[in-house]
């Protein structure tokens, strides 16, 4: 059967067998880079008219279907708009920073991609502490932000820099920690070690209450996280315009709104991974035949699926609710959220050591 | 850095929001001095659209000078027409026919179901939330049909001139405006499944954007964004006009003096006016549509003074006339300016975001407050 572990283990073995292992590896490090920059924009792409439609979907109207057959070819026509236009460079604005600034926030989002497991064995780097570096990383992405909002000049952008600094430093502890109810659970660190532990089940199912709770808290969090809506404010074009981003043009914007994507992407993927096991295919108890069917189907279509699942949760938030305001977000995290993940980090334990998870 | 990017000499940070900025719906500038998010004081600029819409009257004739009043408060055209129609009938004593004062008070209340139905999505919008506005615009596209079928136009409609309508009304009117009723109905849970039950959307609009009722006395609010102080202030029954002397609908009020309070009060206020639709659009009299009136008109010289309700609040015109054919001056008194002015007053304390929802719940339309 072709899967991506096959083709990844094949190629590997041509390199080997046609150049020496060092000249091997080098080309494998071109090959992954190269497949990780066409995958982004493929995911750019995808997301952004995915996006495009389920608002559509929502608000009673149709959405981009003029271009190419339904549409599909929309976000490529607008991204060859935002290639020919100017890059402007604000007067007055620190202009190192200000364009250093998008690809800071693209490099953050770039590096998460590494420890994710994309399929069964496939994976571009099998960290043993996969969860410790996808927390310490996404951090990353905060100063680009700030950065951007610093160098702008522009009293909105600065504005929209501070909330989000506020926003996702705040969001980060409860994250990490619903992060660690897992982590406890399956006694694993590494991404794809915490996916074989749930072979005989998703931890949402087997890790009872304090999986669910984390469960919700990871996607409020992650929401957070990424500057969507309802936790928009770093943007919250109706108060700043456009937030960090307001000075932003061309393709340096597009970075911005590019890592963005990807970033909710992989927040998701990580949630899946975490939660909803990854590319693990989905089992219940005894019941053979079921189980059987199920394994058919290939695991990077289980993986891509349930990321895709929680992308469009997180895309029915953002044209559901309306925004917070800046006090009543600290507040969510610092008198609710951050309580509640902290009581649940101490049950999940309980819950580990009497083995009270299926 | 700070000192190139405009500080005051305390160091507070000010800021332009508009004129061209997404939340103010037009080119409202408003210099706002901040304190990190906490609003100090709102300083609104005015003028940015003055068109001089009052001395652009002066030189129209009486016939002519309502048509300019569609391009104020865009979004309650009909009702200011039906503010110009009134005041030259009134100098004139024309009497005019029941048929005309009926039709007139039901466009003017499809006009401020319509401006209402705009407000709550552009009011969901200014909050962050995209759908309604689309949701709210599904049902404003029917009254913007019925309106194109009526007068030809969707905007800056003009239908009402003084001694009744410009036109009988189309054969399909009260079919049209009775399924839209009927939509309206099924449709208007979900204006409060969506918005209105929402948490984050409470929490936003409770105990924010405070205006007690003295103060919405003194800076002269008029409207929801009075009502939901609990002041009476509804001109529709304080001084009746047409015939809504003659419908039966309620005032309505709140007493909770936010942001919250007014957003309810619009709410109600739409199926007030269904109410009010309902009650006529099958006893619409036969007979005239237009009474009987000179070619020329000429008021009397003399003092005249005419308030309406728009949606917004009370719009007031006042004419000074020298017994000519145009007027000698004239002077609108638009809700908008008034609310406006509350503004600082409402916001200082709060936070930036809360601003906007404020700015949001006194509906401003910016051509209305400039003229």
């Amino acid at each position: 059967m072709l899967s991506f572990s096959q083709i990844a283990s094949d190629v590997d073995q041509w390199l080997h067998k046609v150049c020496s292992p060092t000249w091997a590896l080098v080309f494998e490090m071109v090959i992954i880079g190269v497949s990780v920059i066409g995958l982004f924009a493929v995911l750019g792409l995808v997301l952004v008219l995915m996006e495009r439609r389920v608002a559509a979907w929502m608000q009673i109207r149709l959405g981009p279907n003029r271009v190419g057959p339904q549409g599909l070819l929309q976000s490529l026509a607008d991204t060859l708009k935002l290639l020919v236009k100017e890059g402007m460079t604000p007067g007055g604005s620190d202009k190192f920073l200000f364009n250093l600034a998008p690809f800071i926030a693209m490099i953050a989002a770039m590096l998460l991609m590494a420890p994710i497991a994309f399929a069964s064995n496939f994976q571009i780097w099998n960290i043993n502490i996969g969860v410790l570096y996808v927390s310490a990383v996404s951090s990353l992405s905060v100063i680009g932000i700030l950065m951007a909002g610093w160098a702008s000049n522009n009293k909105y952008s600065l504005m929209g820099a501070m909330r989000s600094g506020a926003q996702i430093v705040s969001y980060e502890l409860s994250a990490g920690l619903s992060i660690l109810t897992i982590v406890v659970l399956s006694g694993n660190l590494g991404l794809n070690d915490i996916v074989l532990s749930q072979k005989d089940g998703w931890w949402i199912f087997k890790g009872h209450i304090p999986a669910i709770i984390a469960f919700i808290i990871f996607m409020i969090a992650v929401t957070a996280e990424t500057n969507r809506a309802p936790f928009d404010l770093a943007e919250a074009e109706s108060e700043l315009t456009a937030g960090f981003h307001t000075e932003y043009s061309g393709m340096k914007f597009a970075l911005f709104f590019l890592a963005e994507y990807i970033n909710v992407f992989i927040v998701c993927a990580i949630g899946a991974t975490l939660f909803l096991g990854g590319w693990m295919p989905f089992h219940i108890g005894n019941l053979e035949g079921f189980n059987h069917v199920m394994d058919y189907i290939p695991s990077s279509i289980w993986f891509f699926g349930k990321t895709f699942f929680l992308i469009f949760l997180i895309m029915w938030f953002r044209w559901t609710f309306p925004r917070l305001r800046i006090d009543q977000l600290l507040n969510l995290e610092w008198k609710y959220l951050l309580p509640i993940s902290m009581f649940n980090i101490i049950l999940v334990t309980v819950v580990a050591i009497m083995k009270w998870y299926f | 850095m700070f000192e190139e990017i405009g500080t005051t000499a305390e160091g507070d940070l000010q800021i332009n929001v508009g004129p061209q900025h997404p939340a103010t719906h037009g080119v409202l500038h408003l210099v706002l001095t901040l304190n990190g998010e906490t609003i100090k004081k709102v300083e609104p600029h005015l003028g940015y659209i003055h068109r001089s819409i009052e001395k652009m009257c002066e030189s129209l004739t009486y016939r002519q000078f309502s048509y300019v009043t569609s391009r104020m408060d865009y979004l309650s055209s009909h009702i200011n027409n039906n503010a110009c129609a009134l005041i030259v009938e009134k100098g004139l004593q024309v009497d005019v026919p029941e048929r005309a004062k009926v039709i007139r008070v039901i466009i003017d209340e499809l006009t401020r179901i319509a401006s209402h139905e705009l407000w709550w999505g552009a009011m969901a919008m200014d909050l962050g939330a995209f759908t309604p506005f689309f949701h709210a615009f599904r049902e404003r596209e029917t009254i913007n049909e019925i309106m194109e079928e009526t007068c030809g136009a969707r905007l800056t409609m003009n239908y009402i001139v003084p001694g009744g309508l410009m036109m009988d009304i189309h054969p399909n009117f009260q079919k049209k405006v009775k399924s839209f009723i009927q939509l309206f109905r099924s449709k208007f849970d979900e204006y409060n499944e969506l918005v209105t039950g929402n948490i984050i959307f409470q929490n936003r609009m409770k105990g924010v954007g405070v205006l007690s009722p003295e103060d919405a006395i003194s800076y002269g609010c008029t409207g929801p964004a009075a009502r939901g102080s609990g002041v009476k202030c509804d001109i529709r029954k304080l001084y009746p006009y047409e015939i809504y002397d003659k419908v039966q609908f309620d005032e309505v009020l709140e007493t909770g003096c936010d942001s919250f309070a007014r957003y309810m009060v619009r709410l109600k206020e739409m199926l007030e006016s269904i109410k009010i639709i309902e009650q006529l659009i099958d006893n619409i009299p036969e007979g005239e549509f237009q009474a009987k009136t000179k070619a020329v008109l000429k008021l009397p010289k003399g003092e005249f003074y005419q308030r309406v309700e728009t949606a917004r609040g009370e719009l007031g015109v006042y004419i000074v006339s020298e017994g000519g054919t145009t007027p000698y001056r004239i002077k609108y008194r638009s809700p908008g300016f008034s609310n406006l002015s509350a503004l600082d007053h409402m916001a200082r304390g709060s936070k930036l975001g809360d601003l906007i929802a404020m700015m949001g719940t006194l509906d401003l339309v910016i051509p209305d407050i400039d003229r």
